[in-house]
């Protein structure tokens, strides 16, 4: 069995952090990626972002991920699994991975889960037809691929991912008439709203979607009403003819590997689902498995690329290397995370922290 | 079903790879995972669901869902929405769970 040093699993922006930090400090690490291209959810990411200088604002995500790979890539103390799934963890950390169709084993002495999350779908007559796709694999297969999903796209869903997928569709030339969010209001930035209200999006309020309508693939969305108690009101629907519907509606944290391992999860409504309950060092209840980004609850790469980074540092100074000015850059990493979580719309994510009996 | 023009991004002429559908021969260029040269065919329709022969399209493009399972060069359950188009692949629709050779 091939031992490794520290093992990281999932190379989007938590995982290439972490590695970052530790190839720094003089560790060696191996990364292992279902997919094979590298760079998680930031592979497809074409806005910019916003926040600090120091968090690559006003940068594209697929530039950030240029950078946070560039500076990496060819280090001597890299090792490089694309395409490979890991399909187990075992006690002594053993590592089942698949690569094709080839199995072979990993050993590891401290390993970072970063594995991201996964979308959700929401319950709906039709709602397993094709063309009825997830936001984010929408934007995946635009982005990444050069491929619309359909000529003309219902959203579901107004926090900023269905906000962004929805500019991001009319980047790519297809029609979006109409946006539907069953809150009474936008979720996400109102900046995202008002661009894509301005381009002429009808953005529905207290309103879902009752059936897809179609029996092959989707030929059209019949939508309705919600009253306060979220149940659809009879007679108030509306048939929009479009061709595929889109969902954002929220995330996951794809915590199977660690529940595997015997980490501790809670559920945590706010955080997404079910999420690991870890230290500040940001290591789970398993000796050695640290986790971060997505999996450790949802919230986005900004954030992520910060906890990557701090587990990395806590997965080096374990594993004995020296970091200069540790305590400092551990202090402000913390203080960069927590500006993050500041802010109205990351009220959520404090509540679940709370929930968790974590600080934020 | 593909982008040509875009603010942000560029999409460059690639090379082709053939590939076949149900024995049908189609076209997808290097870089494309086996659903997203499908898609661009306009083909929607990637497995059926096990029980009541429903008809299934790609959903997470993460390979974490399922739905885009299909037999490729007579493997079943193979992820299209993550695994590589390859010159002359042989791609199947999937009937239930697959049978292995």
């Amino acid at each position: 069995m091939k031992q490794v040093e520290v093992l990281i699993i999932g190379a989007g922006p938590a995982g290439l952090s972490a590695a970052d930090i530790l190839l720094e400090a003089g560790a060696s690490v191996a990364i292992v990626d279902r997919s094979d291209r590298v760079g998680g959810q930031l592979t497809k990411q074409t806005h910019m972002f916003f926040g600090s200088q120091a968090h690559y604002a006003s940068k594209r995500g697929i530039d950030i991920l240029t950078i946070l790979f560039d500076k990496i890539k060819h280090h001597p103390n890299l090792h490089m699994f694309t395409n490979t799934t890991v399909a187990g963890l075992y006690p002594d950390k053993v590592v089942a991975c698949v690569q094709e169709s080839r199995y072979f084993t990993l050993q590891a002495k401290a390993i970072i889960v970063a594995t991201g999350a996964s979308e959700k779908s929401l319950p709906f007559e039709n709602n397993d037809l094709p063309g009825v796709y997830a936001a984010g694999a929408v934007q995946t297969l635009m982005n990444v691929y050069g491929v619309k999903p359909g000529d003309k796209v219902l959203m579901v869903g107004s926090g900023n991912i269905g906000l962004i997928v929805t500019y991001q569709l009319m980047q790519a030339g297809v029609i979006v008439p109409m946006l539907v969010e069953a809150a009474e209001t936008i979720s996400g930035y109102l900046v995202h709203a008002s661009k894509i209200k301005r381009l002429g999006v009808d953005l529905r309020m207290r309103t879902s979607v009752k059936r897809a309508l179609g029996t092959k693939h989707v030929e059209g969305a019949q939508i309705w009403q919600l009253d306060e108690q979220w149940q659809g009101i009879p007679g108030t629907e509306e048939t929009i003819p479009v061709d595929t519907i889109c969902l954002a509606v929220g995330l996951s944290p794809l915590t199977e590997l660690l529940q595997q391992i015997g980490a501790e999860v809670t559920y945590i409504n706010e955080l997404g689902g079910h999420v690991p309950r870890l230290n500040d060092r940001f290591e789970t209840t398993v000796d050695g498995v640290f986790a971060c980004g997505d999996v450790a609850g949802i919230e986005e790469a900004s954030s992520a690329m910060i906890a990557g980074t701090i587990a990395g540092l806590e997965a080096a100074l374990k594993r004995g290397y020296k970091i200069e000015n540790v305590a400092e850059r551990r202090a402000s990493l913390h203080a960069s995370l927590a500006t993050l979580r500041s802010g109205p719309h990351a009220a959520k994510i404090r509540k679940g922290h709370e929930k968790l009996g974590v600080k934020s | 079903m593909r982008i040509h023009q875009h603010p942000i991004l560029s999409f460059d002429k690639r090379k082709t790879l053939n590939f076949t559908y149900n024995g049908q021969t189609l076209e997808g260029f290097e870089g494309d995972t086996i659903a997203s040269a499908l898609h661009a065919q306009g083909i929607k329709m990637l497995s059926e669901s096990i029980h009541l022969k429903r008809p299934r399209g790609f959903y997470c493009a993460i390979g974490n869902c399922a739905s885009c399972n299909m037999v490729v060069n007579g493997e079943p359950n193979v992820r299209t929405c993550i695994t590589p188009l390859e010159e002359g692949m042989e791609v199947r629709l999937q009937e239930g769970k697959g049978h292995i050779r």
